[in-house]
């Protein structure tokens, strides 16, 4: 899992787009807040949703409530 | 009088074609798991190279790394693939960072399993049974495959000829017209020809720069 450390933590990337889905934000909003590539925020946040760390309302994404956890420790 | 027919079972693999919806495909990569839909939007060069670790893919590896800036601003990515895992692919990059002083930005497919090289034709057994060819397929946005370029292992890519190809289809997209043989940015594109005798005949008075009706230029 790119997102997500062996040891649970997150990766950086992984951190700095959970940071731009504390409020609900669209991939293409994300990309532009962090700079990293469409592809990358559109496979990450896949990952991440799989892994309860995002949830998606009404096409936009928001982290969770394990998510926001995470982007702080 | 009877006799036997021999009966033969021959692989034959897909290929894509132009112009139609490039294949699918979900596969790891250096950067993570991706989707062909994950490039939505975006112009997607995808690339296939022999092997990791070799010199002729290392030197493309390094064309492609610098060539990067520009197709970003041309709104493309660019997506290598070869027959290796991705725990080589790794140790291949960093090697490349170390040795040569060039990162490489780009995630690159381990298609261990042979499915995107398969689905794209990647495998020509004639050159080698077991490594892709230095295959390159230009995506557009939508999805369709637009472009396509196929080399021996021998040789390898012009990392320019792969810019003139971005810049002449995105420029055949925004103003509806081709661009002739050795075409950059900047030179005259062909006006389409036209197709009844009126519009031949019209074509003329137009205030093209014209050899005949049906070979006219422009600037754009």
């Amino acid at each position: 899992m790119p997102c997500i450390n062996p040891d649970g933590t997150l990766t950086p990337s992984a951190k700095a787009m959970l940071s731009a889905v504390l409020s609900p934000a669209t991939p293409e909003e994300v990309a532009k807040s962090t700079g990293l590539p469409l592809f990358r925020i559109r496979s990450s946040i896949r990952e991440m949703r799989e892994t309860g760390l995002v949830e998606e309302k009404e096409g936009k994404y928001l982290a969770t409530r394990i998510g926001k956890e995470k982007s702080e420790g | 009088m009877e006799g036997k027919v021999a009966s033969e079972t021959r692989e034959v693999a897909s290929m894509p074609r132009l112009g139609e919806s490039a294949p699918s495909f979900e596969a790891v990569t250096t950067q993570g798991t991706v989707r062909l839909e994950d490039f939505k939007g975006s112009w997607l060069i995808l690339f296939s190279h022999p092997a990791d670790f070799t010199p002729v893919c290392t030197t493309e590896f390094i064309g492609f790394a610098e060539i990067h800036p520009e197709l970003t601003k041309r709104g493309a990515e660019l997506l290598g693939l070869s027959v290796d895992s991705v725990s080589s692919h790794i140790a291949w990059v960093r090697n490349v960072e170390e040795k040569m002083g060039v990162k490489i930005p780009f995630p690159v497919i381990a298609d261990l399993d042979r499915k995107v090289a398969t689905s794209y034709g990647m495998i020509h057994p004639g050159e080698s049974k077991t490594e892709t060819a230095r295959c390159v397929f230009i995506i557009d946005p939508e999805g369709i495959l637009r472009a396509m370029i196929y080399y021996p292992l021998t040789t390898g890519r012009n990392m320019q000829e792969i810019l003139r190809l971005i810049d002449a289809l995105q420029t055949t997209d925004k103003h509806k017209v081709a661009t002739p043989a050795n075409w950059k940015p900047g030179d005259a594109v062909i006006v389409p020809p036209p197709n009844t005798q009126e519009m031949a005949e019209q074509r003329l008075k137009e205030g093209y720069e014209c050899k005949d009706w049906y070979f006219c230029k422009k600037k754009l």
